[in-house]
This record gives C-alpha cells, structure tokens and sequence, in this order.
C-alpha cells in the first residue's frame, strides 16, 4: 500500500485543549491510520494550551492541525479531518498510486 | 452617575510620531485596535514599526510584530535603517517578532477548524514579554490562505475582541480596497480608530496624506495632512494643531543696514517677526538679507542662510565685494548656508528640512533667499498651507525671519499674495529709472506695530557696502541720483 515501506509515518497533531473539533480530529485520524498503515506510523499529539512555544515551529494558525512530518516533503491539513476522502489525499495515502503520485514518493523516498 | 470614574475615560496611547499624537490628541486609544489602511508602499508598515519602537525606547511598553508578509529578516533591515537594533531589542526581551508563514499549496482543509493556533501565539507572544502594544502586519493575507471565508471572518472578529479583553494597545495595518476603506472590510471589526495613508501625484509632486477616518470617542484633526518619511521614520506636519498663541517679543532688533533701521520710529525690528523684502531682479535683496545676517552674527547669535540662487562660496565671495565678511561667522559656528536648488524637494520636504535645521541648530534668525521660488514648485493651496505653517513654526520658536521675494514685474510691488499679507513687515526695493540713469529706492510698504517713514529713500551700494543716502529736496519734490547737489559716489 505504501510505496516506502521502511519508513514509519510520523504525523503531528495540533491541537488546543479538549474541544470537540479537537477529540473529533483525534478519532478520525487514529481511524484512517489504522486502516491503512497499520503498524507503520506514530502520531503525537500536541496541546497548545500546554506548550503554545510549539506553534511556532510548524507555523499553525489553524486548530486543529495535522502535520506529515515523515515522509517529506512536509504536508499539513487543517480542520477536523471528518473528510476521509481529502485526508488521504493530503497525507497522499494511496491504496490506488497514479503514476504521478508514485514519482513524487519515489522523488521523496 | 460617576464620570470621572477609570472606564468612562479614553485613555491614550501615544505614537510617539512626530504630529500624529497632536493630531488624536494624545495618540491611538489606549487597549483597542486601531486600524491603519493604505495602498501598497505608503507607509503603513513604517508607521506601525515606529509606533512599536517608540513603545519600546520612548514609553516603557514592550511590544509584539506579528508579520504575516515580511520575513524577520527584511524588517530587521527596515527597522535598523531607521536607527534601532532589533537584536538588542530582542535579547533585553522587550520585543518580539513573529513572522506568520502560510502557503495555501501546502494546506488541505477538510471539516471545521478554527484559528486558535494564530490566538496562542499571539497570547504567548504577549506573556512573554508582558507586551502592551502589538502589531498585526497585514492580517489580510490570511484571506489567500483559508479558503472558508465566513470562518476567517468571525475568527476575526473574535480576535479583535481578544485583544481588546487582552487589554492591548493593536495597530492592525491592511491594504486599500477599491471601493471600501480596506480590501476586505476589516473596516467593519476594528472600529475604534481608522487611519488612512495615501500617496498622491499632483503637478508631479508627490506627496504623502494621512487622515484619521474615525475615532470613536474623541475629536481629532480631520483633513488630510501631508507627512513625510525620511531617515528618522514618518512625520506629520499638522496645520492646525499649531495655534496663534505664541508669545511676541517686544525687543528691537538692529537690520544691519545704516539708515534702516532709522526708517522705523523704534530703530529696527521686533525679534520674532518675519519680514519680506520684494524688488525686481538686481534690486540688492541678497545684499540686504546679508546684511541683516551679518548683523545678527555679529551681535553673537546663530543664523541659517537658505540660498535658493548661490552657492554659499558665490554668496560669501560676492557680499566680500561689498565689506561683508560672512566667513568667520560660519567658522564660528554661528552661520549656516544652506544652497540647493528648490526644485530637489516638494514644499513638504522643505518645511520639514528646515523644522529639523531649526530644532538641531536653534538659530535666533532664518533667511530664505528668495521664497518666490519654493512658491513656484506647488498649486497655490499648497503653497499657502505650507507658508502657513513655516510662519507659525518661526514664530513658536520666536526666530526672526527675512524672506526675499522676486517681482517679475518691474516697477509694480508686487509679491505673491501668499506671503505678502503673512508677513508682518514688508520693505519694497525697486528702481527708479530717471534721465538715463537707474536708481534704487528702497521703501516700507507694511509694518505691523511699528511706525514707520513713508519715504521712497535712494540707497546705493559701494565697495564699502550698502548707504541709505539722506533725503534732499528739490523744487518739485526729493531728489535723486545726479540731481542732488551733490551726485553720490558711482562709476559712470
């Protein structure tokens, strides 16, 4: 399913206390990595409300916020990620590589 | 009902920028957002640092630049070209500057979100340093970067709200739309104070305006005033915060010239007033304001020369040709000679250049030689708001002024309207053609307070400098050049 399959995802999630956006993110994005990379990721997820010096590093404005840290390039999506359809895509999850998308990983593997 | 009660005030906080604060009456309100509008490149960003800076240097109050266009980078390079040192600053933690980075190409969006991230840092920004000033340079660019417009708006409004209940003092800086004041109505969330810059071509003079659109809750200066940036930043120039309530000397001053000063019943002039001499071209005006400068100089107080015609080596050599040694006082220190050509600067430009010479040099007495040339650069409103203030500001600092004035039109009195009724006393050169020879008169055409000769008096110029000649008369009235008894010293 994925292409580089040494590689472990390392996904960010920003968020700011415990609101439902918040939560809603949490489940959604624990949901669709269980489906599809199971057992090759890591997600840290990120209080501001504890740590606001954090922000600065990924320039988030918007809560919450999902970071691909690896694999590169880094890619952010924002918003509760109910969308699951958008998530894979911005994350580039693929379970059907188009040619295009498998050179950009190979390009960035 | 307790009025005098904390709340009920409108506190201020001041800019610092040179007549800004005079014209808000003591500056932006104080904890409340202001906003400052205006098309690309008028200065905006310059006035929101200098409002930052002077909070840090001038007023004890630490502050937050959130950029959301410049890189940390290119404003420190801003700001150091205006003289402070952002490191410094940085490290005695009394700034901070945030530079907010969003590129919509790498951001997807799916399901609600909200801009708490953009609040925290701010928040985070401010505790850190206890920040009482912030500023938001230009939120408007996060418009690109969200797609879901009606969530950006009410996450707007909710942070102009939270700087409000923050307690501090935002200058939020957004660019000029085409038929509202900023291009995406933020207008409509920061309504406490509105300031709008602009940069206008007319005549092919550039100059810079600013207006206060809105203040709610205090009067303030509503035209449009002229300002200028130069290398200590943006200065306003207001015309009406300068009041005619200066306080008037009634101490004489000598003219310099034997016989001058005889023409007034005082025997000169009061200290602090301004006084035009008009005349035809070759009618001696440089040679009197030399004069009048020498005199000054020589009496040990300070004097700037503003030659708008000469150079000041033309200047020194030509008024040596007739005595008038104006060297040593420049070495002294006591003379300054300013020569550039009028057309260099716009009239703003010039006014402020000679506020800052006034206040670094604090000269007793100001001459500009001619004035009829910085009339000639502007349109007549312009022109006369800019003499205007120039009186005001000689006459606040009680400096004596002389303006030379060239009249084109030969054998008429004639000075521009603009200046001729300002000044307070007004002398007249001119020629008297007669019999195949020329001479000079000299006479008094005004002089507020003091009472004067009303006599046309001859007056020649020899290598000794200038004589007024006595008065000699004839059958049919005064007599002069070769018809006096005895014919004063020329070269034929």
């Amino acid at each position: 399913m994925v292409k580089n399959s040494e590689e472990e995802w390392q996904l960010r999630l920003y968020v700011a206390g415990h609101t439902p956006k918040s939560i809603k993110a949490i489940d959604n994005l624990k949901n669709y990595c269980e489906q599809h990379l199971s057992g090759k990721y890591s997600i840290e997820v990120i209080d501001l409300l504890k740590n606001p010096q954090l922000a600065e590093d990924d320039q988030i404005l918007a809560i919450p916020t999902l970071v691909r840290k690896v694999p590169e390039p880094i890619r952010q999506i924002i918003g509760d990620l109910s969308n699951e359809e958008k998530v894979l895509i911005g994350l580039d999850i693929k379970s059907f590589p188009k040619p295009k998308s498998t050179k950009k990983l190979e390009n960035g593997g | 009902m307790q009025l005098k009660d904390d709340k009920y005030i409108l506190l201020k906080t001041p800019t610092g920028i040179t007549g800004l604060d005079d014209l808000t009456q003591g500056g932006i309100p104080k904890g409340r957002p202001t906003l400052v509008c205006g098309s690309a490149g008028c200065g905006k960003t310059l006035l929101a640092m200098q409002f930052l800076m002077n909070g840090i240097t001038k007023y004890n109050e630490n502050g937050v630049f959130m950029s959301f266009e410049e890189s940390s980078d290119d404003l420190r390079t801003n700001v150091s070209s205006l003289g402070f040192d952002i490191e410094k600053l940085k490290e005695e933690r009394k700034l901070v500057i945030e530079h907010v980075r969003v590129e919509r190409s790498q951001l997807e969006q799916t399901g609600e979100y909200d801009l708490d991230g953009l609040f925290i840092r701010l928040g985070h920004a401010i505790d850190k340093i206890q920040a009482k000033r912030i500023v938001l340079d230009t939120i408007e660019t996060l418009f690109s970067c969200f797609s879901n417009e009606a969530v950006l708006r009410s996450e707007l409004r909710r942070l102009f709200n939270w700087i409000k209940s923050k307690g501090v003092t935002a200058v939020i800086t957004a660019e000029k739309g085409m038929d509202s004041l900023t291009r995406q109505g933020l207008e409509e969330y920061v309504s406490d104070c509105v300031i709008i810059l602009d940069n206008r071509v007319i005549d092919q003079v550039s100059t810079r305006r600013l207006r206060i659109v809105k203040y709610r809750g205090s009067t303030h200066g509503t035209n449009e005033y002229p300002f200028l940036i130069d290398e200590e930043g943006l200065s306003v120039l207001p015309i009406t915060s300068l009041k005619l309530d200066n306080l008037v000397s009634s101490e004489i001053i000598s003219t310099g010239v034997p016989g001058l000063n005889d023409m007034f019943l005082s025997g000169g002039l009061y200290r602090g007033s301004n006084i035009l001499i008009s005349g035809s071209a070759g009618t001696s005006k440089t040679t009197i304001a030399s004069y009048f400068a020498h005199e000054q100089c020589k009496n040990g107080e300070k004097a700037i020369y503003f030659a708008f015609e000469e150079s000041p080596q033309q200047l020194i050599r030509n008024m040596r040709s007739i005595g008038i040694d104006l060297e040593p006082h420049i070495k002294k220190g006591l003379l300054q000679i300013h020569s550039y050509r009028p057309t260099l600067n716009g009239l703003e430009l010039h006014l402020l250049t000679l506020s800052k010479l006034i206040r670094d040099f604090k000269p007793k007495t100001v001459i500009i030689d001619p004035i009829s040339n910085l009339i000639s650069i502007g349109n007549p409103n312009e022109v006369n708001s800019m003499l205007v203030r120039l009186i005001d500001l000689l006459k606040l600092n009680n400096i004596t002024a002389l303006f030379t004035s060239l009249n084109p039109y030969a054998n008429s009195d004639f000075a521009e309207d603009s200046i001729s009724s300002l000044v307070d006393t007004w002398l007249a050169v001119r020629d008297v053609e007669r019999a195949g020879e020329r001479n000079r008169g000299l006479f008094i055409i005004k002089a507020r307070g003091l009472a004067h000769s009303n006599k046309v008096r001859e007056f020649i110029i020899t290598s000794s400098g200038i004589k007024i000649l006595d008065i000699e008369k004839g059958p049919d009235g005064i007599l002069i050049g070769s018809e006096r008894s005895v014919e004063p010293n020329k070269i034929d």
